[in-house]
């Protein structure tokens, strides 16, 4: 009979189950110098917080690291800095710092200077404990990324996704939470039935997704990942998929059938009440909800082959929005609604494609051949998509210009559709020295 | 003009029966009267073919029984999947005999009742290709209907992509993914 194993738990795996290889980086990628932090305490510390903050900045593509081996000094506070020695070895920005223990917690100071003028950018100190130094790390290189780049960081967001393990007639799917460098890898759901479409919550306190577990049959269930406690929406007939939170957090679009094909609806998970949104014999399914929650776009093949529509909530009026190529489908709009991402496919391949609604223009990000799932950081400059590599399913991460891309390879099995979280998993606010 | 044809072959007739009385005649005629001497032959069963009903086996397939004159049973399993084109949805000619086959049973007795699991190949995004399935699922059960079978015997799932058979990469694994399996319970 069929197999059926639901855990249901929260446990953090010892090691990393994605590493990023940068594949293409920026042709004139900024040198910078990330010294090792200078540790005040008497233990040894959990983690290498310069080390996390260089590994962060190299993946982002953007930075050129130089090897702690070719330094010639190793200072940690600014009147140990001689900038002539950092720019003899061609060194742009230098990061350094130091942690001492405050209380029981961890102080960690960090400086950036700019070589070329002698100056100090940027000098504070945020405060946490010995467990979230991997949090206090990726804060550190959002501050410095921001400065350098004028992009907020990605680093303290967290990337959910499934994984499916095993052989064909014996699958393990798994939907993962890890942090952005592929570490901490917190497995929220394991299941021998197909699990998939995972969303976050505009906050990021909770998730949505589809499990087949009960009976095999799809349900969408709703995890609060705070509390730990999960709800299951009524399950229909037909299908009960494509969740995806209004940007207030109260609403859920989702995919039901049970009117005889597949049509947007809207749950208020509120009121509990469920609302109708498109009405037709063809597939209309992949909603995402504008900015402002005032309309949605989907999927659909009205008109013949999967192309993207809007749909007006309030005089729920369609619009059809793309016209190049035979197949566009799940599209997810950018923060400012100037435009989406989605997978096009082109000469019979699927890429991930930008349609930018100002210029009206399609163009293409990825170069691959079976891309699917889209997702875009908060920071709105870097997209995660899922892709095949070497007849397995990877992550793969492309930068919205096109000019940055990496893979997020996994030791074991096929990784697909990666939801990038939409807020930092942890706040640091600045105190001053 | 039709008469002297008549004659003719009349006359073959007669001719070969003459022949043949010929060719007999070496033989002794046995006696009408020497059968009853002989012990009665057992009276003939009746030929009532025996029937088994169609079963479901541990797989979830139609399992049809035959028995012949001799009491030999040949057991057919019914063909549960039927393959689809890419982004198509329509039932196959090819598939039609064996889907009657399905119907006749389903008819014969409503307690047989099945599920339509609906697949795609994994090209093209997830849940569109869940939404495919289900359309491929809803076309088998349509022809279905159409042979008489109740509806309510019939429940479709989709699995869109998620539940490949074969995991290669190319056409010769995504046309036996695209496909429609009838599974009884």
């Amino acid at each position: 009979m069929r197999f059926c194993l639901i855990f249901f738990l929260c446990v953090s795996s010892a090691y990393a189950e994605l590493r990023i290889v940068v594949t293409q980086g920026v042709d004139n990628a900024m040198r910078i110098a990330v010294v090792p932090f200078e540790w005040r305490g008497q233990e040894r510390l959990p983690e290498d917080l310069a080390g996390i903050v260089t590994s962060d900045m190299q993946l982002s593509g953007r930075f050129e690291a130089l090897p702690v081996s070719q330094m010639l000094s190793l200072p940690h506070e600014a009147n140990e800095v001689l900038y002539r020695d950092w720019r003899l070895l061609k060194v742009e920005y230098l990061i350094i710092g130091y942690i001492q223990p405050v209380g029981g917690q961890l102080q960690v100071h960090y400086e950036l200077h700019n070589i070329l003028r002698q100056s100090v950018e940027v000098s504070e100190s945020i405060i946490g404990s010995q467990l979230d130094m991997r949090h206090m790390a990726h804060h550190v290189s959002d501050v410095m990324f921001e400065k350098l780049t004028g992009i907020p960081g990605s680093f303290s967001t967290r990337i959910m996704y499934v994984t499916a393990s095993g052989p064909l007639q014996n699958r393990i799917f798994r939907l993962n939470i890890a942090d952005a460098d592929g570490h901490q890898v917190q497995t929220v759901l394991e299941s021998g039935e197909p699990v998939l479409s995972p969303a976050w919550s505009p906050d990021g306190n909770r998730i949505a997704y589809v499990s087949f577990e009960s009976d095999s049959r799809p349900s969408i269930y709703i995890h609060d990942l705070e509390m730990n406690k999960r709800m299951v929406l009524k399950r229909y007939p037909g299908l009960n998929g494509a969740p995806a939170f209004s940007p207030d957090g109260n609403q859920l679009a989702i995919v039901l059938s049970k009117s005889g094909s597949p049509d947007i609806w809207i749950y208020d998970l509120e009121s509990h009440r469920l609302r109708q949104i498109t009405r037709h014999y063809g597939i209309d399914t992949e909603p995402s909800w504008t900015a402002d929650g005032r309309s949605i776009v989907f999927t659909s093949d009205r008109g013949g082959k999967p192309q993207i529509y809007r749909i007006n909530l309030q005089n729920m009026a369609i619009e059809r929005l793309t016209f190049e190529g035979d197949y566009n489908a799940k599209a997810s709009l950018l923060a400012d609604d100037s435009g989406l991402v989605m997978v096009h496919r082109r000469d019979g391949i699927f890429h991930i494609s930008l349609l930018d609604f100002r210029r009206g223009r399609l163009s293409v990000l990825t170069e691959t051949e079976l891309d699917e799932s889209p997702s875009i950081a908060p920071n709105g400059s870097m997209l995660i998509y899922a892709t095949q590599h070497g007849g397995r399913g990877i992550l793969a991460a492309v930068s919205i210009d096109g000019g940055v891309k990496f893979n997020l390879p996994s030791s074991t099995g096929d990784v697909r559709e990666p939801a990038w979280s939409p807020k930092k998993q942890r706040n640091f606010i600045p105190v001053a020295d | 003009m039709e008469t002297p044809k008549i004659h003719v072959i009349l006359a073959a007739v007669f001719f070969a029966f003459l022949l043949a009385g010929c060719e007999s005649e070496p033989v002794a005629p046995e006696p009408v009267a020497t059968v009853d001497d002989r012990p009665p032959p057992a009276p003939p069963e009746p030929v009532v073919p025996k029937v088994i009903p169609p079963a479901v086996n541990n797989d979830g397939n139609l399992v049809i029984s035959t028995v012949d004159d001799m009491g030999n049973v040949t057991e057919e399993v019914l063909q549960g999947i039927f393959y689809f084109d890419f982004d198509q949805a329509i039932v196959k000619r090819a598939g039609h005999e064996e889907l009657n086959k399905h119907a006749r049973v389903m008819m014969s007795d409503s307690m047989f009742s099945a599920r339509l699991e609906g697949h795609a190949d994994e090209r093209g995004t997830r849940e569109y290709n869940l939404a495919l399935g289900e359309r491929r699922a809803n076309a088998i059960r349509s022809y279905l209907v159409s042979m008489g079978v109740s509806s309510s015997q019939m429940e479709v799932i989709s699995y869109g992509e998620e539940k490949p058979v074969s995991s290669s990469h190319d056409e010769s694994g995504w046309s036996q993914n695209r496909r429609v399996e009838i599974i009884y319970r």
